[in-house]
């Protein structure tokens, strides 16, 4: 368990120190977001129905841009090969990743979406379910993301290829999220259902991603 | 192609063990294929009978409702693509078959071709019906995403240039991809019934008349056989493709070596 957290703390540490990463991730997802009352026109009305969507969809893509990273430099200058070799099981070495970017981005990328939330007159009472369905969905995100990211790890247009592999997985996370603020929305107690099917859909994505990553990752080892 | 390990040849062979054999299938595989296509040819044609002069047009949707023939057995086909490219993967990733590869990178995009096809016949019949081409119901999506994933499989293969990575990875995803899939069926039906329940459209009643259910059968047998007949003439053309690939490389390295002696004879 030492190893995983001495990783852990390591790419929490090359997140922090590269900076970089998550600005752009941050920035992409404000640009995004603001482009969306551009190209539906000012009408609050509209803006306040649709932000919890537009806030969700834009967050997917924004953590999306930094999925690339995720193996890509350990796997450029070598270290990959020798965290493989290393007595870390290649499913807990994924698994640390996936951990390590859903601490620098996911978590961000949750907290930010509430002040981006004002930009689309976003109802107050859906703050806290915003960031709720956000901190309990990103998971997801991170590692289903972190199958896609070892997927693609040797190929041409990677980063393009990656979108396509990996937004079909974020499906259900998307739907239960949203689904969750709406019916909390609707009637208080709508919002548990959707919420823990949301955070299941996390939790499985936790055991999912690692393996099917360490599967993906081995055949580059080869 | 990797040769058996040596436990696999101890053990006696199975009978997918004994099918996997390259050599095997393409001779058993040359004698089925024109049985097969025959057969197909024949079940489809005898279907399009059934489907448009035998089979009554429905009391409310007229003659629309003939499109259900294609559209049905397309549906079900674009599924059972993905099951099959499941199990090869499985077979790849578990078993080590040689042809299981083989079989999952022929599926996808007869898989991909079907589902495509209920999307396309789907948003046909869609139009008279609903009065639209789409709707965001929970059967359309989740058909919308597995066409997703076909295009995905197809494009990861695409683009590694290392053939046996390639297989490899598409494997994992494919198998990554059946998990997803249930969960995404079952999401949008969620989804939907929370959304806009009055949309949901649904075809016929429960029990569908046997004047249409019989030629519905006989076209989703047809269906399927073609469905067979094409994969395995993908998979016959795929292992052709891979011998004549060996022979050229083998062809290279000969004229390689021979370059290599008459350099060092003639130094």
């Amino acid at each position: 368990m030492s190893g995983f957290l001495t990783l852990l703390k390591r790419d929490l540490l090359l997140a922090v120190r590269e900076g970089g990463a998550l600005g752009t991730a941050l920035g992409f997802y404000l640009i995004v977001v603001t482009l969306m009352p551009l190209g539906l026109g000012p009408d609050l009305n509209l803006l306040t129905r649709i932000a919890p969507g537009v806030l969700w969809v834009a967050l997917l893509l924004a953590a999306l841009l930094s999925l690339p990273r995720l193996f890509e430099a350990d796997h450029d200058d070598g270290s990959l090969d020798v965290l493989a070799l290393g007595g870390l099981p290649l499913e807990l070495m994924a698994a640390s990743k996936a951990l390590a970017h859903w601490l620098s981005t996911g978590i961000p990328l949750a907290l930010m979406a509430p002040v981006l939330g004002i930009l689309l007159n976003l109802e107050a009472r859906a703050y806290p379910l915003v960031i709720a369905t956000m901190l309990a969905g990103t998971p997801a995100i991170s590692f289903l993301g972190s199958i896609g990211a070892a997927l693609t790890l040797k190929t041409r247009r990677g980063g393009l290829l990656l979108a396509l592999l990996v937004l079909p997985f974020y499906v259900p996370t998307l739907i239960f999220g949203i689904s969750a603020i709406s019916a909390a929305l609707l009637a208080p107690d709508g919002f548990l259902a959707s919420f823990l099917i949301l955070t299941a859909i996390s939790l499985v994505a936790m055991v999912l991603g690692p393996v099917a990553a360490a599967a993906a990752l081995r055949q580059h080892m080869h | 192609m990797k040769p058996m390990s040596t436990d696999a040849q101890t053990t006696p062979q199975s009978l997918t063990q004994r099918l996997a054999n390259p050599t095997r299938f393409m001779e058993l595989s040359g004698v089925i294929l024109p049985w097969l296509s025959a057969l197909a040819a024949g079940i489809i044609l005898y279907g399009l009978y059934l489907t448009f002069f035998v089979a009554p047009p429905d009391y409310q949707q007229g003659e629309t409702v003939k499109i259900m023939f294609i559209h049905v057995p397309s549906a079900w086909l674009g599924m059972m693509g993905y099951a099959m490219i499941a199990i090869s993967s499985f077979g790849l990733l578990v078993f080590r078959h040689p042809l299981a590869d083989v079989s999952a990178k022929a599926a996808a995009p007869i898989g991909a071709a079907f589902t495509l096809l209920a999307l396309i016949t789907g948003s046909l019949w869609g139009k008279p019906m609903w009065g639209t081409y789409w709707v965001w119901d929970a059967r359309l999506t989740s058909v919308l995403i597995l066409f997703f994933l076909y295009l995905g499989l197809m494009a990861l293969r695409s683009s590694l240039d290392d053939e046996a990575l390639a297989a490899k990875q598409t494997a994992v995803l494919g198998l990554a991809g059946v998990v997803i899939l249930p969960i995404i069926k079952f999401s949008v039906d969620w989804w939907n019934t929370l959304h806009q329940p009055a949309s949901v459209v649904k075809m016929g009643g429960p029990a569908i008349h046997p004047s249409i259910l019989y030629p519905l059968i006989i076209n989703a047998v047809g269906f399927s056989i073609l469905f067979l007949a094409l994969h395995m003439k993908g998979m016959r053309n795929e292992v052709l493709r891979r011998r004549v690939k060996a022979l050229r490389m083998a062809e290279v390295e000969q004229a390689a070596r021979g370059r290599e002696a008459s350099t060092a004879a003639s130094g």
